[in-house]
């Protein structure tokens, strides 16, 4: 018990610093929804159901344009698609574990929940409570996503403008990636995937993170050909 | 209407997460698809970094005089040195600062 509670923990902790963009960014969709005409109780629910913040903005924005259905619900998709790739890598830790606790960690599954737990699986995977840590982070991130778009719907912009806390985002994305910093085949892969997302920004769908990431995953592959 | 939207949305969202969690196996993966997969967050997180510090609001490319390059430049020296989370995502913030309010 004591190992589920201190896992648990750390899960939390990991997340932590990785919260900062997390706020201004919830506090902002609470906020665009409000300005697009949703109300508290459509916006709000957003953030309990899909529970993925670009997803939420492209379905909120396509859906206030007058968007087709089919052209909103395949955006969605597309945009959160990377999370395809997160569940690949996840699955060999999550294998043995009950159903119910699948659908609780997919639900809770994000970029930052990703990031920190796959470290911490990647040294512990003998530990059979290590999926303990996936609910730590993914639950400090789901509340403190809900709570900031709470905040963003009732009180409106707190966050001024000109702190330009939206570049947190990047940077909290740039120091995931810090320990592979020294690796020349991981640097190449991170070039190629940053500059096909530019070239690709303006594709339909949002696609341009998907594709960039295949184009990673093409590289990563090629420069591995000689292994196993 | 928007609710019937909402919950395929959501449902949608959670497949993306769910689908690979459940169907694939510890033995179904060869080692070079394990590999390649270790390359995941390298592939994935530069298509939310590039467009959020090279872009302007407008998708279009802003290169000169543009403060979050200065902070990405100093964050990834940071973290290249560091290896710290915090301290990254910290400096980056600094300099980014500085530059748009002192500089």
């Amino acid at each position: 018990m004591i190992n589920k509670n201190k896992i648990f923990t750390k899960g939390v902790l990991d997340c932590l610093p990785l919260l900062l963009p997390v706020v201004p960014f919830g506090i902002i969709f609470g906020v665009i929804g409000m300005e697009l005409g949703f109300g508290p109780y459509v916006t709000y629910a957003t953030s309990f159901i899909i529970f993925a913040g670009s997803s939420q903005i492209v379905f909120i924005q396509l859906i206030s344009a007058g968007a087709s259905p089919l052209v909103t619900l395949t955006s969605v998709g597309i945009v959160n698609s990377r999370h395809l790739l997160y569940g690949a890598v996840l699955a060999e830790y999550l294998e043995k574990l009950k159903l119910r606790w699948k659908i609780l960690l997919s639900y809770l599954l994000t970029d930052q929940a990703f990031a920190v737990s796959n470290k911490y699986f990647k040294k512990n995977n003998k530990n059979k409570f290590a999926h303990y840590h996936l609910l730590g982070s993914g639950l400090g991130l789901w509340v403190t996503w809900q709570l900031s778009t709470i905040l963003g719907i009732v009180l409106g912009a707190i966050v001024p403008e000109e702190l330009g806390l939206s570049f947190t985002i990047p940077l909290t994305f740039i120091s995931l990636l810090v320990s592979e910093f020294r690796k020349s085949k991981h640097i190449i892969v991170i070039l190629v995937s940053g500059c096909v997302a530019l070239l690709a920004y303006n594709m339909p769908f949002k696609a341009y993170i998907i594709i960039a990431a295949i184009a990673g995953l093409s590289v990563a592959a090629f420069l591995n050909r000689k292994k196993a | 209407m928007i609710w019937l939207k909402m919950i395929i949305a959501g449902i949608i969202t959670f497949l993306t997460r769910f689908l690979l969690v459940s169907l694939i196996k510890k033995n179904s993966l060869t080692n070079k698809t394990k590999i390649v997969l270790s390359y995941v967050p390298s592939a994935v997180f530069p298509a939310i970094i590039f467009p959020a510090v090279f872009l302007n609001l407008n998708g279009q490319l802003f290169i000169e005089d543009n403060p979050k390059i200065i902070g990405a430049i100093a964050a990834v020296l940071v973290g290249y040195f560091s290896k710290n989370v915090v301290t990254t995502i910290i400096l980056g913030l600094l300099v980014y600062w500085a530059y748009i309010f002192i500089g």
